[in-house]
C-alpha cells in the first residue's frame, strides 16, 4: 500500500517526561541550565510504531498509565515525540477531554463558536453547521445558558455533536463517550461508522470493549509504553484479558 | 498541523476573554470607565489642592498618562498568565499556541477604545478640541500594541516554566508607574535621562500623546524612530523567544 493512503503512521515514537517538572525553583532551573542533567525520567512511550489507514477504525486499550492518552497527546500533536516520526494526514478533530476548549461561563452557542474556530472552521463554515449541531446534540432549550449549568451528558453532547460536524478526516476520542445516555450512545456510534463509511478514520481511547469491538476493526495494546500487541481488535482484546485472567491468578 | 481560520479563532477568543470578564459583573464595561474617572478625581485632588502645580489642563494631562499606562499594565500582566490561564487549551487543543497571549492582549483594546472615548470627551469639554495630528494615534496606538505583544509572548512562556514570572510583572508595574511620566511633566526630567526615557516605550506614547493632545504638534521623528524600533525589536524579541520555549509548554501545564 501506499505511504500516503495512510491516516496516521507513528514509527518508533518515544515520549519522555521527566518527574517533577512545574514545581521547579529558581535553584534547580540554573543547576540544569549549568548541564546538570535531571535523572528522574519517566518513559511514557517507548518505541510505538503503528498505522492507520484511511477509513480504519483503531482502538488503543491497555491499563490506566500504560501511555493511551500521551498517545493521542502526541498523535494530535500537542507535544512533540523524543524519538521516532508521526505523520498524520487531513483535518483532526480531536476529544481528548470533557468541556477542553469550553468555557463554563459561555452560553451554548458561544462555546460552539468558539469550539468550531479551535477545531479549523471558519465563520462561514461554523454558520453553515450550526443548526445541525444543536440538532444532533439535543440541546436546544439550553443553548443560551451558560455551560455551567449543563450536566457532563449534555456538554458531551455538545463537544462531540461540533467535533463530528467540523468535518475532520480524523476523529480521534479519549474516554469521554462514556457519560453519554444508552440514546446518545448509539446515535454516536451510528455517526461514526456512518463516518468511518465516508472513508474517515477513527482513533479511540476506551475501557468499554463493546463500543470499540462494533466501532473498530484493529486494536494497539498499551502497557508501560510499550507496544504489546497491534492486530486486529478480537485477538487483541483476547490476549489483553488472557494476561489480565492469568495475573489475577498469580495474584490471588 | 493546524490549518484553520487565524482571525476567526481569534476573534473568538478575544470574545471569549471579553464576555468572562464582564458577564458576572453588575457594572460590566463600565468598570473600565471607572477605574480612570476614580483615579482623576483622586489625582486632581491630590495635586492641584495639595499640591499645587502650574500645568494647565491637568486632568487631560493626567488621562494621557494614564490611559497608556493602564493598557499596557493590564495587557502584560493578562498576557503574562494566559497561557497557564489556558492550560486547558493548550494541553488538549492544538491551536498554534502564540495565539493565546496575542488574543488576551487585544482583548484591553476595547477598554482602551472606552478610555480614549472618555479622554475625547474631556478634550471637548474642557475646550481644547481635536486637531489634526490625532491622526498619529491609530499609528503609535498600534505600535503600543505590537510592543504589548512582544512582552505578553515572551513572558507568557517564561510563566509557564517559571511561575513566579506574574509576580515579577506585577512589581514591574508598579515601578514603571514611577518611571512613565504620568504625573509629573517631562520637562522635569533631568536631561541626561531625557533619550532613555524615550526608549520606554510606555513613557514615549504618553509623550506623543500629550505632544498631539495637549500641544497639538506631531510626535517627534526620533521618538517616532524609537518607539517603532523598540516595538518590533521586541515582537521579534518575543516570538523567536516563545518559539524555543513552546516545545515543552506540554509538560509544564
Amino acid at each position: 500500500m501506499k505511504n500516503d493512503s495512510k491516516a496516521i503512521t507513528c514509527e518508533n515514537v518515544w515520549k519522555t517526561f521527566r518527574l517533577h517538572t512545574g514545581q521547579k525553583l529558581l535553584r534547580q532551573h540554573l543547576a540544569s541550565w549549568f548541564g546538570e542533567e535531571p535523572s528522574n525520567q519517566f518513559h511514557a512511550l517507548k518505541g510505538v510504531s503503528f498505522d492507520v489507514a484511511a477509513g480504519e477504525g483503531l482502538a488503543v486499550i491497555g491499563s490506566n498509565g500504560a501511555g493511551k492518552s500521551t498517545l493521542l497527546s502526541v498523535v494530535v500533536g500537542l507535544t512533540q515525540p523524543e524519538k521516532g516520526t508521526v505523520k498524520v494526514n487531513g483535518r483532526v478533530a480531536a476529544l481528548l477531554e470533557l468541556g477542553s476548549g469550553f468555557h463554563p461561563d459561555l452560553t451554548g452557542t458561544e462555546n460552539v463558536y468558539l469550539n468550531a474556530a479551535l477545531l479549523g472552521f471558519n465563520e462561514r463554515q461554523t454558520k453553515a453547521m450550526y443548526e445541525e449541531v444543536v440538532d444532533f446534540a439535543g440541546v436546544r432549550d439550553f443553548i443560551d445558558e451558560p455551560l455551567r449549568t449543563y450536566s457532563s451528558g449534555m456538554m458531551l453532547r455538545l463537544a462531540f455533536s461540533v467535533a463530528i460536524n467540523v468535518d475532520p478526516d480524523v476523529l480521534i476520542i479519549d474516554e469521554i463517550l462514556a457519560v453519554g445516555d444508552a440514546d446518545f450512545q448509539t446515535k454516536c456510534r451510528e455517526r461514526i461508522l456512518g463516518f468511518r463509511r465516508a472513508g474517515k478514520t477513527f482513533l479511540c481511547v476506551s475501557h468499554a470493549k463493546a463500543a470499540l469491538m462494533e466501532l473498530c476493526d484493529r486494536a494497539v495494546w498499551l502497557d508501560h509504553g510499550e507496544m504489546m500487541l497491534c492486530d486486529r481488535i478480537d485477538s487483541v482484546f483476547e490476549a489483553y484479558e488472557g494476561r489480565a485472567a492469568a495475573q489475577k491468578q498469580s495474584a490471588g | 498541523m493546524w490549518r484553520g481560520d487565524y482571525l476567526f479563532l481569534l476573534k473568538n477568543l478575544i470574545l471569549k476573554d471579553f464576555r468572562v470578564r464582564y458577564r458576572n459583573m453588575s457594572l460590566g464595561v463600565l468598570w473600565s470607565l471607572l477605574n480612570p474617572l476614580v483615579m482623576l478625581v483622586v489625582w486632581s485632588f491630590v495635586f492641584t489642592k495639595i499640591f499645587t502645580n502650574p500645568i494647565r489642563h491637568f486632568s487631560l494631562f493626567i488621562l494621557c498618562g494614564i490611559v497608556p499606562f493602564n493598557f499596557f499594565t493590564v495587557a502584560w500582566s493578562s498576557g503574562t498568565t494566559s497561557l497557564v490561564d489556558s492550560a486547558g487549551l493548550i494541553k488538549r487543543v492544538p491551536i498554534p499556541r502564540e495565539i493565546v497571549p496575542i488574543a488576551s492582549v487585544l482583548s484591553n483594546c476595547l477598554h482602551l477604545a472606552i478610555q480614549m472615548s472618555l479622554l475625547l470627551v474631556f478634550v471637548l469639554a474642557s475646550g481644547v478640541g481635536v486637531n489634526v495630528y490625532w491622526f498619529f494615534l491609530p499609528l503609535i496606538w498600534a505600535l503600543e500594541i505590537v510592543f504589548a505583544c512582544g512582552m505578553a509572548l515572551l513572558f507568557s512562556a517564561f510563566n509557564v516554566y517559571v511561575r513566579d514570572t506574574r509576580y515579577f510583572v506585577e512589581s514591574s508595574n508598579l515601578v514603571l508607574f514611577w518611571l512613565v511620566p504620568i504625573f509629573y511633566p517631562f520637562s522635569l526630567v533631568p536631561p541626561r535621562f531625557k533619550d532613555l526615557y524615550q526608549f520606554n516605550p510606555i513613557a514615549a506614547l504618553v509623550l506623543a500623546m500629550r505632544d498631539i493632545v495637549l500641544e497639538a504638534k506631531a510626535p517627534s521623528h526620533v521618538l517616532l524612530i524609537k518607539l517603532t524600533l523598540v516595538s518590533f525589536l521586541v515582537l521579534g524579541t518575543g516570538l523567536l523567544g516563545f518559539r524555543r520555549l513552546k516545545p515543552r509548554f506540554f509538560d509544564y501545564l
